[in-house]
C-alpha cells in the first residue's frame, strides 16, 4: 500500500486503450496545480503511456502501485 | 395493459432502433399490446458525415437532413420535445418546456455528443470545426479563399464522433490544395493528444508514414490549454505553441446533462454492460451509439449495429424470453485518403483493425453508402 492521498481517483479499469490515459489526461487538465490525481488501469499499455505523458507534459509520476488485477498510479500537476 | 418503450434521442441509433422495433414488434403494435416513442429535440435526422465535405464545397449541409416523420415508421409515436429529467426510480421522463411528464416501462437513450469548445479558453473564437452544420459552413467560407498559411488540425477532445474523421480531413486538405497546385504555400499540421497519431495503435501505425509522406507535420502529446485568437496561436499543456493561420479543432465533447443528473453516468455518457447495453445503474434502461459508454469508437456504424442488439433484446424481453443477443463491439468505417481515395476498417472488441489498401473503388464505396443511409435510417440496410 501506498501512503500517497490523492485528491481525485479517475477508475478506468475496463477501459480500452488508450481510454485510462485519455481519462487521466483530462482529469489533470480540470486540476489544480499540486493536486495528485490517482489512475486505476489495467491496461498494460498504461506502464508506458502514463509515465511518458507525464514526463512530457512536465507532470511527476509519484508512484506506481501493483494490485491484483490492476495498477494504480499517482500523477501530481506541476 | 400497453407496455411502453421510449427511446430519447431521433440520431443514427434512436431512429435505427424506432424502425426496427415497428418491424419485430408489428403484431404486438397493432394489438395495442406496445407502444413505442421516440423523442427528439428537433424535428429532422441530422446525418452528420455529411460535414466533413461541406468545408471542401462538395455538400450542403441540407444533405444531411430530413425530416424525421417522414423516416420513422407511423407505428412510432414521434414526439418533438426535449427531456429535461429523468427518474429511473418512478420510471418518468419530464420535458422542460411543458413542464409534462410521461411513464416508461423501458427507456433507451441515444442524446448522442454535444461540443463543449468553452472547455478551451478562446477556442470558441479562434477555432473552426466540421462537428457541426453551422462549423462546417464557417469553416468551408475560410477554406475555400485559403491560399496559403497555416492550417493546424487539433484533436482535442476525446472521445469524439468519428475518430477517423481528423485524419480524413488532413489527407483530403493535403490532396486538395496539392491538386490545385498549392499545396507548397500551405503548411498541414495535425496534433493528437497522445504518443500517436490515434487511438488505435492499429490506425495510427497505418496512418502515420502516410502522413510523414505527404508532408503532414505532426505534434503528439498535444492536449490543448487555451488559444489565442488575436496571436493566432494554440498552446497545449505539455508546453508547446504553434502558429495558426487556420486553427481546425474537434472540440471536447460531452453528453446530455441529464445522463449525469440521473445517477447514470459521468459527462453524459451511461456506464452500460458493454455487450448488453443495459445501463449499470438502473432498470429497464438501455443506452446505445454514443451515449453508451463501452469504449468503442462514437461512430454511426456502432450505433447502427447497437441498435439491431437493443431491438432484438427489447422484443425478447417484452414477449417474456431471456434476451440473448449481445454486442460484439462490431465497429465498420470508410477513412477517406484524399479526394478520390479511401481506406476501410472493420473490428470489434477481439479483433484489431486492418486498414484496407487505399483506392478509388472504396472512396467511392464511401460516397454510395452515405446516399444510401436513408435506408439505415429507416431500418431496410
Amino acid at each position: 500500500m501506498t501512503d500517497i492521498e490523492p485528491d481525485a481517483t479517475v477508475d478506468a479499469r475496463g477501459a480500452a486503450c488508450p481510454g485510462p490515459l485519455m481519462d487521466l489526461i483530462g482529469n489533470v487538465r480540470s486540476a489544480e496545480s499540486g493536486d495528485v490525481i490517482r489512475l486505476l488501469s489495467d491496461t498494460d499499455q498504461s506502464l508506458t503511456d502514463v509515465p511518458e505523458w507525464a514526463e512530457e507534459a512536465g507532470n511527476e509520476l509519484l508512484g506506481v502501485e501493483e494490485l491484483d488485477d490492476h495498477n494504480a498510479f499517482y500523477v501530481e500537476k506541476a | 395493459m400497453t407496455e411502453h418503450v421510449v427511446i430519447v434521442g431521433g440520431g443514427t441509433g434512436g431512429t435505427v432502433l424506432a424502425n426496427d422495433l415497428a418491424d419485430r414488434l408489428e403484431p404486438e403494435l397493432d394489438a395495442g399490446d406496445v407502444e413505442v416513442t421516440l423523442i427528439n429535440d428537433d424535428p429532422d435526422h441530422v446525418y452528420k458525415p455529411v460535414w466533413l465535405y461541406v468545408p471542401f464545397g462538395q455538400r450542403e449541409p441540407d444533405d444531411g437532413r430530413r425530416a424525421l416523420d417522414e423516416l420513422v415508421d407511423d407505428a412510432i409515436d414521434l414526439r418533438i420535445d426535449r427531456v429535461s429529467g429523468i427518474d429511473t426510480e418512478s420510471q418518468r421522463l419530464r420535458f422542460g418546456g411543458s413542464g409534462q411528464s410521461m411513464e416508461y416501462d423501458r427507456l433507451v437513450l441515444a442524446t448522442g455528443s454535444t461540443l463543449e469548445p468553452d472547455q478551451i479558453p478562446g477556442l470558441a473564437a479562434g477555432g473552426h470545426d466540421y462537428y457541426s452544420e453551422s462549423g462546417a459552413t464557417a469553416l468551408r467560407d475560410e477554406l475555400l479563399s485559403f491560399t496559403e498559411g497555416e492550417i493546424v488540425l487539433s484533436v482535442i477532445g476525446t472521445p469524439h464522433m468519428c475518430p477517423a474523421a481528423p485524419l480524413e480531413f488532413v489527407f483530403m486538405a493535403d490532396d486538395w490544395f496539392r491538386e490545385r497546385g498549392l499545396r507548397e504555400d500551405v503548411e498541414v499540421t495535425y496534433t493528437y493528444p497522445i504518443q500517436r497519431v490515434h487511438g488505435n495503435p492499429h490506425i495510427a501505425e497505418w496512418a502515420r508514414p502516410i502522413m510523414d509522406e505527404r508532408d503532414i507535420n505532426v505534434e503528439t502529446f498535444f492536449n490543448a490549454e487555451s488559444v489565442d485568437p488575436d496571436a493566432e496561436t494554440i498552446t497545449s499543456m505539455e508546453g508547446t505553441e504553434l502558429d495558426y493561420d487556420l486553427l481546425v479543432s474537434i472540440p471536447p465533447h460531452g453528453g446530455v446533462d441529464l445522463i449525469e443528473d440521473a445517477g447514470l453516468g459521468d459527462d453524459g455518457w451511461v456506464d452500460v454492460d458493454k455487450h448488453t447495453l443495459e445501463a449499470e445503474a438502473a432498470e429497464s434502461v438501455y443506452a446505445l451509439g454514443d451515449t453508451a459508454n463501452t469504449g468503442v469508437p462514437n461512430a454511426g456504424s456502432v450505433a447502427h449495429y447497437q441498435a439491431g442488439v437493443v431491438g432484438r433484446r427489447l422484443a425478447s424481453e417484452i414477449r417474456g424470453r431471456p434476451a440473448t443477443a449481445t454486442y460484439d463491439g462490431k465497429t465498420l468505417c470508410f477513412i477517406e485518403t484524399g479526394m478520390d481515395a479511401a481506406s476501410f476498417v472493420e473490428f470489434d472488441y477481439e479483433t484489431p483493425p486492418s486498414p484496407a489498401p487505399p483506392s478509388e473503388k472504396l472512396h467511392w464505396s464511401k460516397l454510395a453508402y452515405n446516399e444510401s443511409y436513408w435506408l439505415t435510417a429507416r431500418g431496410l440496410l
